[in-house]
């Protein structure tokens, strides 16, 4: 009796192991995991701005910062995690030109933050803040920096997805794909309220 | 046009000196007899599809092993140069600038590109074969890991014949590793070197955490697992918390010094004890990242070759966690003498005495474990006796190091060298040993020679002893390290000379161990059964070695040492797994692409290294390239039908 039992969760174990869904699970387990050391990246980033946040060394410091631009700048970002949440809706309903369309939406989203950002940081170079003038500016280079380029490698990844899944249509793969170019863009949003608080609110204050 | 050319080849070639000579011709002629070799037996596509493009785990082991020794050889070499240096007083063999490179390249090489890739090897000939999985989580993954590893190494190990070797210290602190203090390109090899390889090792450690998680055979809980896995899956979660600290703090150290930013220099308000707190929060953890497995692997070969069941496995386990925790809470006691709150410096201080808890309990499930067991001495349980004895006074001297006080007299003497020495080569490298010499069969199928083993083992030891221990009289005496010379009146070339003795004993023990592998690989003895040492675990029940696919049908681990209970109830006459039907097996396909990502990387790193933007911006463009064609690529797998399998198993086991 027991034997035939281990017998029949032996089979079930191993359809298990072979089917794609599985598989498709185990990269999303990854993929978290992966999120888990992109925190501590973030954290370490965080940690030295935070450090290096008086090091002006005499020069320009927040002063600079212009933070109506970046309240416009979060209202997107903020915008485009809402829409890449509809994506993943539509997918789940099995709407292809729906997730499509939110897809280009949120890329679009994303394309305009960055856009406000490198203007940004143009602006900041032509009054004489450049990631050499201080530590705090290198401190707030590399830590805005690393976040845009953050933002940018999705940007690059979502449009690869949408000819995926013009091609492909919905299946486990690009489900997997999706839920997994969402999870990182909802990420990405965290982190930026955490750039927004600390680094621009705290740092008019 | 010429002087120019002149020019630029005096600062892009090492020159000057002889070794450097010797060694640049050496690696000219190993690169043209072995490019002439792979062409002359037509063996380039035979690399290409058996060995580049592959993602078999077992595959992917045996050229981490292989590039692991390499190093070890490397390094090796290295601190026998030292040793050189140091055997008599006032001795001119080095100077004092090649001195400063030797300890570099050797601590980066022996701990980052020795040690790590050495464990990784170990990680992936052992682990899915010992939780009944057919591969790791991420094959592709894996590869590229392994890829990325090797051309970090290769960047690294470049710099010792193009534009000059590192030598700010193995962690590189500032502001010697600034523009400033090192104007020349080997800390740009070293950033490099390092952090391509780094994000190699942070993808292993997310590998193997998703594929102990999840891929275990059924039966096999949590608290069932071997303890060598218990150790990957403790050492796993180490490397995520600490090598994106690593990651950040080089980004860090490279915009410094290629972008002129100043997060660690003295001017424009940057902080240099940042990097040395930063650098040390994952340097410490690293340093229990590579011994964690080599607690695993001891107490698998403490159980087999006792014949017993592992004493106290659920408190083996606590400490295994304990360890890996606390190692994140005790960076500072590298820097006590650096000027820090008093309160600061006691917690760290007792954090750090608190790890030597789980350490000794660990010792002393060994040596219950041990204890009225029919003990049988192999040479994997050579090194294990080896070690224990080693490690003790290592860690002894190591609680020494931790009393604050008594820091500020050892602090970078000779006493921490001897110390740190006797937990990385009698914990870390012994250890590997020990896993190499008992897995060796189960991976190529062959058993080793045991007396040449035995041979290698006494020289290996004694060596260790003679070499280390003087070391600890020495610092005691006041010798610095990174010392690269001293004089006569010292009174210190006695035991100098001794250490130097012992140190190329330690040479020749590795000279036995090469002699060995070929001696058993010329008289080849087969290992028929897979079961030499009569194991305990899953990976002994497959035949030797592992065909591609591991299991032809997954097991059944119901117990701890599934194996050991399977073959006692075979022994007894009870069957209680049935015999199961054979059927196709889905494999990962090949791939070329993580290879040619990782070069990609090299070339963008050699870029950078030098400022060749022309360089540099290609291969970043082919990173991108690569990442999207995998993207697009659906369905790189295939079936192994039943029929193959049913006759490969029938070939291995000898049944047919
Ligand atoms: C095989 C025999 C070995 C010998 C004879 C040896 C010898 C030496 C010597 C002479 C030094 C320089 C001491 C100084 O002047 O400060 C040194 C430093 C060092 N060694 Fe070894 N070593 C050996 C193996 C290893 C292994 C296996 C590891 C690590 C897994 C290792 C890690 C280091 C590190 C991290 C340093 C410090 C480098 C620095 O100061 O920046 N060594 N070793
Ligand atoms: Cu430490």
């Amino acid at each position: 009796m027991a034997n035939s039992l281990n017998h029949e969760m032996m089979n079930e174990h191993q359809h298990g192991h072979d089917g794609h869904h599985d598989q498709e699970e185990l990269r999303q387990f990854g993929f978290w995991i992966f999120l888990m050391t992109d925190v501590i990246l973030f954290s370490v980033l965080f940690a030295t701005y935070i450090v290096l946040s008086g090091s002006t060394n005499g020069g320009p410091g927040t002063e600079l910062f212009e933070l109506n631009g970046i309240i416009i700048s979060t209202f997107v970002l903020l915008t485009s995690s809402f829409t890449s949440g509809l994506a993943v809706l539509a997918m789940h309903q099995g709407k292809k030109n729906a997730l499509i369309n939110w897809l280009i939406v949120t890329a679009l989203l994303g394309a305009t933050f960055i856009t406000l950002e490198v203007t940004e940081f143009m602006t900041l170079v032509h009054e004489g803040a450049t990631i050499g003038t201080s530590a705090f500016w290198s401190a707030f280079f590399t830590l805005v920096g690393t976040h845009g380029l953050h933002v940018s490698i999705g940007l690059v990844w979502m449009v690869a997805l949408m000819f995926q899944i013009k091609k492909y249509g919905i299946n486990p793969v690009t489900i997997r794909k999706v839920n997994i170019v969402s999870l990182y863009w909802h990420f990405l949003d965290v982190v930026w309220i955490f750039v927004f608080t600390i680094v621009y609110l705290m740092g008019v204050m | 046009m010429l002087e120019s050319i002149k020019k630029f080849a005096s600062e892009f070639f090492v020159t000057g000196d002889p070794l450097i000579y010797g060694a640049m011709v050496s690696i000219g002629f190993t690169m043209i007899a072995l490019v002439a070799t792979l062409t002359y037996f037509k063996k380039w596509g035979w690399l290409w599809r058996e060995w580049i493009t592959t993602v078999d785990h077992k595959r992917i082991g045996i050229m981490y092993v292989i590039a692991a020794l390499l190093m070890l050889f490397r390094g090796g070499v290295d601190a026998l140069l030292m040793r050189t240096q140091l055997a008599l007083p006032n001795m001119e063999f080095l100077t004092p600038e090649h001195y400063n490179q030797i300890f570099t390249t050797h601590g980066v090489i022996m701990i980052l590109f020795m040690a790590m890739p050495l464990m990784f090897g170990l990680f992936n000939l052992v682990v899915p074969l010992q939780i009944g999985a057919r591969d790791v989580a991420f094959p592709f993954l894996n590869s590229l890991s392994f890829w990325l590893f090797l051309m970090g190494a290769m960047l690294f190990n470049l710099s010792f014949v193009i534009g000059g070797s590192p030598d700010a210290g193995w962690l590189a602190y500032p502001p010697l590793s600034e523009k400033v203090f090192s104007p020349s390109v080997g800390q740009d090899f070293y950033n490099w070197g390092i952090q391509i390889s780094g994000i190699g090792s942070l993808m292993t450690g997310i590998n193997f955490i998703v594929t102990i998680l999840k891929m275990r055979a059924p039966g096999m809980k949590l608290m069932k697992m071997p303890m060598f896995v218990w150790s990957v899956l403790a050492s796993s979660v180490t490397i995520i918390f600490a090598f994106p600290i690593l990651t950040v703090t080089l980004a860090l150290l490279m915009l410094d010094r290629t972008f002129g930013a100043h997060f660690f220099t003295l001017d424009g308000g940057g902080n240099p004890m940042m990097y040395i707190n930063l650098i040390w929060m994952w340097g410490h953890p690293e340093v229990y990242i590579v011994i964690l497995p080599a607690f695993g692997i001891f107490s698998e070969i403490v159980s087999t070759f006792s014949k017993k069941k592992l004493f106290g496995y659920k408190s083996m386990v606590f400490a295994l966690m304990t360890i890996s925790i606390t190692s994140f809470f005790t960076w500072a006691h590298h820097f006590f003498t650096m000027g820090t709150d008093a309160n600061v410096i006691a917690f760290f201080a007792v954090t750090t005495m608190i790890i030597a808890i789980p350490t000794g309990v660990k010792v002393f499930n060994w040596l219950f474990t041990m204890f009225r067991g029919r003990i049988t001495f192999q040479t994997p349980m050579l090194w294990t006796l080896g070690f224990i004895p080693c490690f003790v006074v290592g860690g002894l001297t190591g609680v020494m190091l931790s009393v604050a006080p008594a820091d500020f007299q050892f602090h970078n003497s000779y006493f921490l060298i001897a110390h740190f020495h006797q937990v990385l080569i009698g914990g870390v490298a012994f250890g590997f040993f020990a896993g190499l010499y008992y897995w060796w069969p189960k991976v190529f199928g062959f058993t080793l020679n045991e007396k040449l083993g035995k041979w290698a083992f006494w020289t290996w030891n004694i060596g260790f002893y003679v070499c280390f221990m003087p070391q600890y009289f020495l610092g005691l005496d006041g010798m610095t390290r990174r010392t690269s010379t001293f004089g006569w009146d010292k009174g210190w070339y006695e035991l100098n000379l001794t250490s130097t003795i012992g140190g190329f004993m330690m040479g020749l023990g590795f000279i036995f161990q090469v002699w060995q592998i070929a001696h058993s690989v010329r008289f080849m003895q087969k290992d028929t059964t897979g079961d030499p040492w009569n194991g305990r675990t899953l990976e002994w029940s497959i035949p030797s070695p592992a065909p591609e696919y591991n299991f032809a049908v997954i097991p059944q681990a119901d117990e701890q040492d599934a194996w050991w209970e399977e073959k006692k109830r075979r022994a007894e006459g009870i069957v209680t797994v049935t015999e199961q039907p054979i059927e196709p097996i889905h494999m990962p396909g090949k791939s070329g692409i993580p290879f040619i990502k990782s070069v990609c990387w090299f070339v963008t790193g050699f870029g950078f290294i030098w400022g060749w933007y022309w360089m540099a911006i290609p291969g970043l463009i082919g990173i991108a390239a690569c990442m999207l064609i995998h993207s697009f690529t659906y369905d790189n797998e295939y079936y192994i039908p039943a029929e193959t399998v049913k006759h490969t198993e029938a070939t291995l086991r000898g049944t047919m």
